[in-house]
């Protein structure tokens, strides 16, 4: 039994869950990755391309954090780069041009902070993707597994319907960050997790996500054969929404009017 | 009047402030000190200029000094000014920073939105306060915007936003995180339906808002010496662990990567946007 949002959050960040290619291949088939931003460079830390899901074609993107010190270096720790999320994008308007759903599995502590990063206009390339997913024609479904760090991970998540595994934490900023600079003191950390309303419950209170996935079996086959009939099932349903475009709109239109005074 | 002239704000500035005239003082006048060229300048000199020093270094300036700087005489009215924040999440001391910041900055949120003439063309207008907790987007300034860009699109009107922000408000949590994706779906309707979006990014643009609706614009001013940036320079320095390079983040360096149209010095911005905005109004006749 996890007490307290400061576990929620080092469970999220636990090595040993799976990682982002893992969901891929264990619930999709014929999975075919496709690199690059055709732009700068193939972003390691963001991994897409196509596969089935039965046997429907869809598009996949998922951040992947690597599963060994050697691959967790090679994947810059699941901190995508600006041109993972153009890849990202170039993808995501792919399947629009074909008609396939896109589903976006995501886990990282935020976009990475980096000098690079910057010259290469992280800002704009995170702002891009929330501007052109809000209209894309095709269904989207967001998967947090791990952890939602902020517009590193929102950049993948303007979507139809948004889940968390149970276990996973979606926040603005992490609460050691969060600790830092209202309290300047990291270590108060754990009051900051609870303050932020950070886990799958919280996430689910807020209106920000639709639905917690159980983290029974997690990593083996019923675990993914579970989420994997979730999503055809949702699939079927959004599929046939023919105000799909609408809907995302007001989906996010609403957060957090009524957290404001209007008086 | 040319636009070209605009290429090479920061020199013609440099050398107004060598050939000025000797600065004036009044015994006991208030003076401010300059970061850049470390002199001190008269207070009432630096008001009657905008808040640009004579070595051209840009003041801060509030948000309603710069409506009156950029907007056409008492045509500026003020709209969604009844929406504030409230605690949502109950954050430890959110409510009492806000009430202090109420009282010290005498605005009730980090943005004014309205619609206004520049240079008589009727526009949306937003100017964002780094007064108000640095300019920081909960959930009102979301719902700001989001109204502004919406009301843009009803009325077809274009709009010019003036953007300050340390990023998302922490203090609101993801419902904050959320409004970068709020306003950034409505100001792509906003595109989609053909109308024209001016960004002016001032100091300091980063995180969320940068992330969100300040990199969205069709045309993306800048301040002089402006910080824009996503990450903050001292977290990208822990983090990498190497010195960052000269002028890294500031508006300059940004635009020499490609991500800012034009640099802009305040003394040029009304006119700037005048032509912009009247280039874009559609009467033109070949
Ligand atoms: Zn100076």
């Amino acid at each position: 039994m996890i007490d307290t949002a400061y576990e929620r959050v080092k469970l999220a960040r636990d090595n040993k869950r799976p990682t982002g290619l893992d969901y891929i291949k264990n619930i999709f088939k014929d999975f075919i990755e496709f690199h690059g931003d055709r732009r700068f460079a193939d972003d390691p830390a963001i991994v897409g391309g196509v596969a089935r899901l039965n046997n429907y074609p869809v598009t996949v993107i998922a951040i992947e954090k690597g599963n060994t010190a050697k691959e967790r270096a090679y994947r810059n720790f699941g901190a995508p780069q600006p041109e993972g999320y153009r890849k990202a994008l170039r993808l995501m308007k792919q399947a629009e041009k074909f008609g396939r759903p896109i589903i976006c599995f995501i886990d990282t502590s935020g976009a990475y902070c980096g000098v690079g990063a910057e010259e290469r206009g992280q800002g704009q390339a995170i702002a891009e993707n929330l501007m052109e997913m809000s209209t894309l024609s095709v269904p989207i479904i967001s998967i947090l597994v791990g952890e939602g760090g902020s517009g590193g991970a929102l950049a993948l998540a303007v979507a139809d319907r948004v889940w968390m595994l149970q276990n996973a934490v979606y926040s603005v900023i992490s609460p050691e960050g969060c600790a830092s600079i209202l309290w300047k003191d990291s270590a108060k950390a754990e009051t900051a997790a609870e303050s932020l309303k950070l886990t799958a419950e919280d996430a689910k209170s807020l209106g920000v996500i639709e639905r917690i996935l159980s983290e029974n079996e997690i990593g083996k086959k019923e675990f993914y054969d579970r989420i994997r009939v979730l999503l055809t099932e949702e699939l079927k349903i959004l599929i046939k929404d023919i105000d799909l475009i609408q809907n995302r709109y007001d989906r996010f239109r609403k957060i957090g009017v009524s957290a404001v005074n209007k008086d | 009047m040319a636009l070209i002239n605009f290429l090479k704000p920061r020199n013609q500035l440099e050398e107004g402030g060598r050939t000025a005239a000797p600065v004036q003082r009044d015994a006991g006048e208030p003076e401010k000190k300059c970061p850049n060229c470390r002199k001190d300048i008269p207070v009432s000199r630096l008001w009657a200029n905008n808040l640009v020093c004579p070595c051209g270094y840009h003041f801060r300036m509030k948000a309603r000094q710069r409506i009156h700087m950029i907007a056409d005489k008492n045509s500026f009215h003020e709209m969604y000014s009844n929406v504030k924040a409230d605690d949502p999440l109950n954050f430890p001391g959110y409510k009492d920073k806000v009430e202090t910041v109420r009282v010290a900055s005498g605005e009730e949120e980090a943005v004014i939105c309205g619609t206004a003439m520049i240079g008589r063309q009727k526009c949306c207008l937003f100017v964002m306060e780094s007064y108000f907790m640095m300019g920081s987007m909960g959930s009102a300034v979301g719902e700001k915007i989001t109204m502004l860009f919406e009301y843009a699109v009803y009325h077809r009107l274009p709009v010019v936003g003036f953007t300050v922000s340390g990023g998302a408000r922490m203090q609101e949590g993801l419902l904050s995180l959320m409004q970068m994706a709020k306003t950034s779906a409505a100001v792509k309707r906003h595109s989609d339906a053909g109308l024209l979006y001016i960004a002016v990014l001032t100091d300091p643009t980063t995180g969320g808002v940068t992330a969100s609706f300040a990199m969205e614009a069709d045309i993306i001013l800048a301040e002089p010496g402006a910080t824009v940036g996503f990450a903050g320079a001292r977290v990208i320095e822990q983090t990498t662990k190497k010195s960052l390079p000269d002028g890294f983040q500031k508006s300059e360096f940004v635009m020499k990567h490609g991500f800012i149209d034009s640099i802009i010095p305040r003394s040029n911005q009304k006119k700037c946007l005048t032509e912009l905005l009247k280039m874009h109004d559609g009467r033109a006749i070949i």
